[in-house]
């Protein structure tokens, strides 16, 4: 059922990166950036590195691990391994919310490789109970400007101003990305999440440049507007009638957070994060996990179908079909799930039921 | 069980125990009659018919207060939005309004008249319940939520500028002053409706400086206020509980900068009704506030007697609640849960009912 959604795209998900900036293998394997992040991220690329090992997958790991308490030089270790390889597999980095820290690493390392689209998946996963079922909406958000610009100053005391910064290349180039992935999905539409009625120069440039670019150079997709508060409040109601969505940096923040909890929860949102030369999978719905952190309590599902839509990257369609199978089996069974989708098993039981169901399929 | 939780929460969803030390309401009553004076709005297109089930359930109830009627149609001065000096003097002398739905005139450049009501008036907090109804089915019916919203500034200062061809600076702007008023309305607000807690919900970990600001004030303020406890959560935690498991919220009453109070607020709409169709809110100023609807003004149903009158009820019930007339504000609430509760005979269409907005409104009364 993956496999309709963006199973069956071709190696080309990161479609905007020509032939020769992909990943090049050596000795018939690939290196791959490891980046567990903070919380349960080790434990749920453990559950990755293991199943990989099962399966006898072609990549070798180079392990990064940093943590987003570290100051800003910490991430050029990670962005130094990442040029090498141009591929990577992460978890998410905890941003402290107290003023002495540094800024965000995550968005930091977005920023410095440039890669610019990140897109989420969140189609309903049978087996895992939910309020809505069927929903099956994809949301590709722009990775590196518009609220996260991190341009902010307090012109006196007591009085902040925060840069929102939104330009045309890159809100045509994200809108190009998001009508060639609707192009290579079989999606039908792309719908711009804005809020030009009240920021009427930044977002009207946002929603304009994806309507030209869908009107102009992919008449096959159906173009949509919707407002964003319009749009959250539709998918709490009604998630069904969407299907592609392209949003600024926020929007998709808020989306996103809306879709993983339609679907039953960020251990289920597989993602990924593309620029033109490199592209790093991530969980789509970037939650830490600081309270489960150390406890084997945490759903490596997220992680697992991450890794799945890079070995799709790779080339590798049949190992990321076989691992996405023998996960999507294990959870509909049902017998050995984790806890956040109702079960009782561990993140090691649930990794080693996938083992086992793999050694059958 | 749902229906004895049912009337116990929905005592305590608007009811106003403690009058607010911010953004009190301090008219008199006209000592003639003894009855206190509010502007209506009455708005456009099915605005006149719900304002007429609002005023004649209002009667029934024997509610002391009087309508003041009141047109805002626009005028554009100086190519300001303005609205008009007859319908500010009524709202600024009464100093409290209901407004049924208007239709913004469509024309570049020019402000929505909500946003110019707001400036007129002051009105800094908007507040928003979200509540399920018994008798409507949705996919959730466990929710019960309040969340106020800045209502002048944040992402919506409208300061925003072509820098050079293609590159735009929208900017958001977050001010200590702004930030303490709203908060504070929260804190008493909470107190008001017997909430233990209020949240703040922001996105400092990204606008540090901005969004930071905002928690910083509430956590200075939160000193002046023991009763309540403070919790602050990332704007992702937020979205993504709620939807999960609204009932987490339920003792919440949520505080934020304006955007993603807009986007939250129809969000918990969404939870609750599926739609803006039955949604309440208060526009609170220092001075004036306005009651009103959030619904639009629905013309394709405009004078058919179709259109529900419970956003525009139930945001009169707040006012009530504002006013400090409680019991009156708690038998109209009553009234209109039980009436939508008891039979499809008594819902409106878009409820999937047979009721028409005339024989609704009776509906309610008889159960006065």
């Amino acid at each position: 059922m993956f496999k309709n959604g963006i199973g069956m795209s071709k190696r080309s998900l990161a479609s905007v990166a020509a032939e020769q900036l992909l990943p090049k293998k050596y000795g018939g394997r690939y290196t791959v950036t490891l980046i567990p992040g903070d919380g349960v991220g080790k434990e749920v690329t453990d559950s990755v590195v293991s199943i990989f090992d099962a399966e006898n997958v072609p990549v070798d790991w180079e392990s990064v691990e940093i943590s987003g308490l570290e100051n800003q030089e910490g991430v050029q270790k990670a962005v130094d391994s990442l040029k090498r390889n141009k591929i990577g597999l992460k978890g998410i980095w905890h941003t402290p919310v107290d003023q002495s820290g540094f800024g965000s690493l995550n968005v930091a390392l977005r920023k410095q490789l440039d890669i610019f689209a990140n897109v989420a998946l969140f189609k309903s996963v049978p087996g895992v109970q939910t309020r809505h079922s069927n929903v099956d909406l994809v949301v590709i958000r722009e990775n590196t400007e518009g609220e996260y610009s991190g341009l902010e100053h307090e012109s006196v005391p007591g009085v902040v101003e925060s840069l929102k910064i939104m330009t045309k290349t890159k809100s045509e180039r994200i809108g190009r990305f998001a009508f060639d992935f609707a192009v290579k999905n079989n999606r039908k539409s792309v719908c711009a999440v804005h809020k030009a009625n009240i920021m009427k120069l930044g977002d009207g440039l946002f929603r304009n440049c994806i309507n030209e670019v869908g009107a102009k150079e992919y008449p096959e997709i159906d173009v949509k507007n919707i407002i964003v508060d319009n749009a959250s409040m539709q998918a709490a109601a009604k998630p069904q009638q969407f299907d592609v969505l392209v949003t600024p940096n926020l929007y998709g923040s808020i989306l996103g957070n809306i879709g993983a909890a339609l679907i039953g929860g960020p251990g289920l949102v597989p993602g990924a994060n593309f620029g033109r030369e490199y592209a790093v999978f991530e969980p789509g719905s970037r939650h830490v996990g600081l309270d489960i952190k150390g406890q084997n309590l945490a759903n490596p599902t997220a992680m697992i179908l991450s890794s799945t839509l890079m070995l799709r990257h790779l080339g590798l369609n049949a190992y990321a079909d076989r691992i996405s199978k023998a996960t999507y089996d294990v959870i509909a069974e049902g017998k050995t799930t984790t806890q956040d989708i109702g079960g009782s098993s561990s993140t090691t039981d649930f990794t080693n039921a996938i083992i086992e169901k793999l050694k059958a399929l | 069980m749902f229906k004895s939780q049912f009337a116990r929460n929905s005592v305590r969803l608007f009811a106003t125990k403690k009058q607010p030390s911010i953004g009190r309401y301090t008219g008199k009553p006209d000592p003639a009659t003894g009855k206190y004076t509010v502007s209506f709005i009455e708005g456009d297109g099915v605005g006149p018919e719900i304002s007429q089930a609002v005023k004649d359930v209002f009667v029934a109830a024997k509610a002391p207060i009087q309508w003041e009627s009141c047109d805002v149609s626009p005028l554009f001065i100086n190519g300001l939005t303005t609205i008009p000096q007859p319908a500010q003097d009524s709202i600024n002398k009464n100093l409290i309004a209901l407004k049924g739905p208007l239709a913004t005139p469509i024309g570049k450049g020019h402000r929505s008249l909500n946003l110019t009501l707001r400036k007129t008036f002051g009105l800094f907090a908007n507040v928003r319940p979200a509540k399920s109804v018994e008798g409507y089915k949705t996919a959730y019916d466990d929710v019960d939520l309040v969340l106020i919203r800045e209502n002048t500034e944040g992402e919506y200062s409208g300061i925003e500028h072509v820098v050079s061809p293609g590159v735009v600076q929208s900017i958001k702007l977050i001010t200590q002053d702004a930030s303490e008023r709203v908060i504070r309305y929260a804190f008493e607000y909470a107190r008001a409706v017997g909430r233990p807690k209020v949240l703040v919900v922001h996105k400092s970990t990204i606008q540090r400086l901005a969004d930071g600001l905002f928690v910083k004030v509430a956590n200075d303020l939160s000193k002046e206020y023991p009763d309540v406890e403070l919790q602050t959560e990332i704007l992702d935690k937020t979205v993504l509980n709620v939807v999960r498991d609204p009932s987490l919220y339920k003792d919440t009453v949520a505080v934020c900068p304006n955007l993603y109070g807009d986007i939250l607020s129809d969000l918990n709409s969404g939870l609750s009704a599926g739609s803006l169709g039955l949604t309440p809110s208060a526009n609170i100023g220092h001075q004036v506030s306005i009651f009103e609807a959030v619904h639009g003004s629905a013309p394709d149903i405009a004078g058919q007697n179709k259109a529900n009158p419970t956003a525009l009820l139930l945001s009169s019930v707040m006012m009530l609640n504002h006013m400090g007339l409680v019991e009156y504000a708690d038998k109209i609430e009553k009234a209109v849960f039980t009436a939508i509760a008891s039979a499809p005979e008594n819902r409106t269409a878009d409820l999937g009912g047979s009721a028409s907005t005339s024989s609704f409104a009776e509906a309610v009364i008889s159960r006065l």
